[in-house]
């Protein structure tokens, strides 16, 4: 049985949706196994429940495919599918009792009944199907509020429950159909503390005793790590990483990843060979190999994995001060500020705010990514003498009199090459700030511009997230090229301002 | 030195004022008139004269049928228009309902002349069917709003969740969407068959006729056509007062029982 218990229940192949000019899921792969736990985790807008609904049938994919044990479900409504949610709000029927509720979908099925007819012309034998008895109906809703804790609480009004009670009722109002595949869409986020943590181990168990397949969406890093067989990292609707808890939280796969889990040091750095990589002006050891020699890299250290040292005591790489000092409960948590970052670590023993110290890495405790993106690549066109159309705005390059105005060209902007302005009406265009990332010395910020390209860019300065900015790219660091339409047409028909992204991103990790 | 106390009740008493002036001093006028006979002296006869004459049975009868018929047809067709003005596809801006509700701002008696010309376009005769086609007309868009509100305000992850517990378009209706219209059908109702049932001068402006005079004509020709007759009008309006007041009641008992929540009237 093994074997069966690992098959793919379901596949997603290449599914992109677009809603009205917007690309919120873009071009995702990911399959999942039977009787996994495993979440969808990412921030809010990241695609992650259009994801879900996919799943569930509410939302049809623009391209790509959804398989459900190897049947193409794509295009199959909600209501045939054997796949149950748990909605966020709840969504339980105000007009009926718990009992109905969790009975509602139970008067609805259809079952083999055991009898077999045939068919008078093709003689074909097909089993009959029937509805379930009331006797049977009361039954398993009884065990379904059994297994939620809510034995005795049929006959309550739905609008009297407590939230949490609520979720509960939802919750076996899903599973009470015994579906192959449930669906979690943020269902713990409108519960306080105490109680998300009481029904994070209640689901767990739910889990563990039904052997049905979880897909739970959450923006709740801790909840994700909690729960899960398999995290699916999700930014800006393509998958950044695919892997146990643990691999996500230990060898994030690039600096969004690196940031959205836990507590983290974010660095730049430079490889200077297997198992040594500089940065903050020194060497260190480190357990990462296969990089080029020089390659420019982003780094993440976690908090736990820094040995602070007395200043002077001949132990440690890094001289600095700590500037504040919390205790969490379990450890402190101190900024340790060097010249060159501001370094978050968690120790179970303090130090005052104000003491000198000298700061270790351990070389497990490092852990080196490739850098995201370091040049924006926009497939654009001229639109002057000597400017070219960079998120819907005109910007000025050197031409030379090589391009001609309406050319097709590929523009490609290094991050440092672009500069932000605090009045929108400063910069050629106007944007709102993105996720922006601490990288030791810079911020690297991602930045959407209002016809919805995105932009990164290095910056010293420290932008809010949200904020309206003009941007400005300093006309001798766009370069031009001249755009050759690739055989399969893909590249032409992604339009204009269309960020290429690295390989990186692209690649799913297929565990 | 006492304080002043400056309560938010205090605020309401101009409202107080108002409702006393124009609604219970009217009120106790039309009861005291209700119970005075020609002569000036205290009497029964004005009620008993509603009991005992056919007439004002029938016409009273009538007035309940007229009434009837025209919030089933208000129902009957707003219904479905509302369910599709519901549905945001189809209805992207909410402009099709203004289209609907524009009516509303418009003068009734317009209205209600401006259908009588149309039946005499069409050379239309029936008097029942055009008393009642015209009220259907001049009280549509009471229907239709109180459904469309009630239809809006439905969560659609209710109708996502009936879908995905298995019940296909239909069951969804019948189920979720139907049973959760219920608040909006009840006021619709009322907001349609409460005046209707009083109302005098549609039937008279696009028929006039014998047979479609309601039991409104009465009480208003007591008043006017017959002067004088104000205790007898005023018995007759205290017995549609209360008829209504008792379909109110039974209407709120309804909404209750369903512990429906919004989109109801009262």
């Amino acid at each position: 049985m093994a074997v069966e218990k690992f098959d793919k229940i379901i596949e997603i192949r290449g599914v992109t949706k677009v809603f009205s000019d917007v690309t919120v899921v873009d071009d995702m792969s990911l399959s999942i196994k039977r009787g996994e736990f495993v979440t969808l985790l990412g921030p809010s807008g990241c695609g992650k429940t259009t994801l879900l609904r996919m799943i569930a049938g509410f939302e049809t994919p623009t391209s790509g495919r959804i398989f459900l044990e190897k049947q193409d479900v794509t295009g199959v409504p909600p209501h045939k599918r054997p796949i149950n949610t748990v909605f966020q709000k709840y969504a339980l029927f105000p007009h009926l009792n718990v009992f109905n509720n969790i009975a509602f979908g139970l008067k609805l099925k259809r079952i083999p009944s055991g009898q077999f007819k045939t068919d008078k012309k093709t003689g074909e034998r097909t089993e009959t199907e029937r509805k379930y008895t009331k006797d049977e109906i009361t039954e398993k809703v009884e065990r379904a509020l059994k297994l939620v804790n809510l034995a005795g609480y049929e006959k309550r009004d739905v609008n009297s429950l407590s939230g949490g009670q609520q979720q509960r009722v939802a919750i076996a109002r899903a599973i009470v159909l015994e579906p192959k595949v449930l669906l979690l869409d943020e269902p713990l986020g409108a519960l306080d503390l105490k109680m998300r943590k009481e029904m994070q181990i209640e689901l767990m168990s739910i889990h563990k005793n039904l052997g049905i397949t979880f897909v739970y969406v959450t923006h709740d890093q801790e909840e994700a790590l909690t729960m899960s067989d398999k995290v699916v990292v999700i930014n800006d609707g393509a998958i950044q990483q695919t892997g146990t808890p643990k691999k996500i939280y230990d060898e994030p796969k690039n600096a969004f990843v690196a940031n959205f889990i836990g507590e983290s040091n974010l660095l730049s750095g430079t490889v200077i060979g297997d198992y040594k990589v500089a940065f903050c002006g020194k060497t260190f050891a480190c357990e990462d190999k296969g990089f080029s020699k020089n390659e420019q890299v982003d780094l993440v250290i976690r908090p736990e994995d820094i040995r602070l040292y007395d200043a002077n005591s001949g132990k440690g790489e890094l001289d600095g001060e700590v500037t504040s000092s919390v205790f969490k409960g379990t450890n402190y948590e101190m900024i340790v500020a060097t010249p060159e970052y501001e370094f978050t670590v968690q120790s179970t023993s303090g130090r005052k705010a104000g003491e000198k110290v000298a700061l270790a890495v351990l070389p497990a405790g490092i852990h080196i990514m490739k850098k995201m993106l370091t040049v924006n690549t926009f497939i654009t066109e001229v639109t002057g003498e000597n400017t070219v159309s960079i998120g819907g705005g005109d910007f000025e390059f050197n031409n030379n009199g090589e391009f001609e105005r309406g050319e097709r060209v590929i523009v490609e902007v290094p991050f440092n090459k672009i500069s932000l302005t605090d009045d929108e009406s400063d910069g050629v265009i106007g944007g709102n700030i993105g996720q922006s990332y601490y990288k030791g010395a810079y911020y690297q910020i991602q930045v959407y511009t209002d016809d919805d390209s995105d932009l990164y860019l290095d910056t010293a300065d420290e932008w809010d997230m949200d904020d309206r900015v003009g941007i400005l790219i300093d006309k001798d660091g766009i370069s031009v090229k001249k755009y050759v339409e690739e055989d399969d047409g893909t590249a032409a028909a992604s339009g204009d301002g269309t960020n290429a992204e690295n390989g990186e991103a692209d690649e799913y990790a297929e565990a | 030195m006492p304080r002043l106390k400056f309560r938010r009740s205090y605020f309401a008493a101009p409202y107080l004022l108002l409702n006393v002036l124009f609604i219970i001093v009217p009120l106790v006028f039309l009861l005291v008139m209700a119970f005075t006979g020609e002569d000036g002296g205290f009497t029964f006869a004005n009620f008993a004269s509603f009991f005992t004459g056919a007439n004002a049975l029938r016409v009273m009868g009538r007035s309940f049928l007229i009434a009837f018929l025209t919030t089933a047809g208000c129902l009957l067709v707003g219904y479905p228009v509302a369910l599709i003005l519901s549905n945001s596809k189809i209805n992207t801006s909410a402009v099709l309902v203004l289209l609907f509700v524009l009516p509303m701002w418009i003068n009734s008696l317009l209205r209600t002349y401006a259908i009588k010309s149309v039946f005499d376009a069409v050379n239309m005769q029936n008097e029942y069917a055009k008393v009642t086609i015209a009220m259907i007309y001049d009280f549509f868009p009471f229907m239709l709003l109180p459904l469309y509100t009630a239809m809006v305000n439905l969560d659609k992850s209710l109708t996502e969740a009936a879908s995905d517990l298995g019940a296909g378009a239909f069951t969804v209706f019948l189920r979720v969407r139907l049973p959760l219209s219920v608040p909006g059908i009840i006021s619709g109702v009322l907001m349609v068959f409460m005046p209707t049932v009083s109302t005098f001068a549609i039937s008279e402006i696009v028929s006039g006729k014998p047979e479609t005079y309601l039991f409104g004509n009465l009480i208003n020709d007591f008043f006017g056509k017959n002067e004088g007759l104000y205790g007898l009008g005023s018995a007759y309006a205290f017995i549609l007062l209360m008829l209504i007041c008792l379909t109110l009641f039974a209407a709120n008992k309804l909404a209750k029982g369903g512990e429906l929540g919004r989109g109801g009237l009262l």
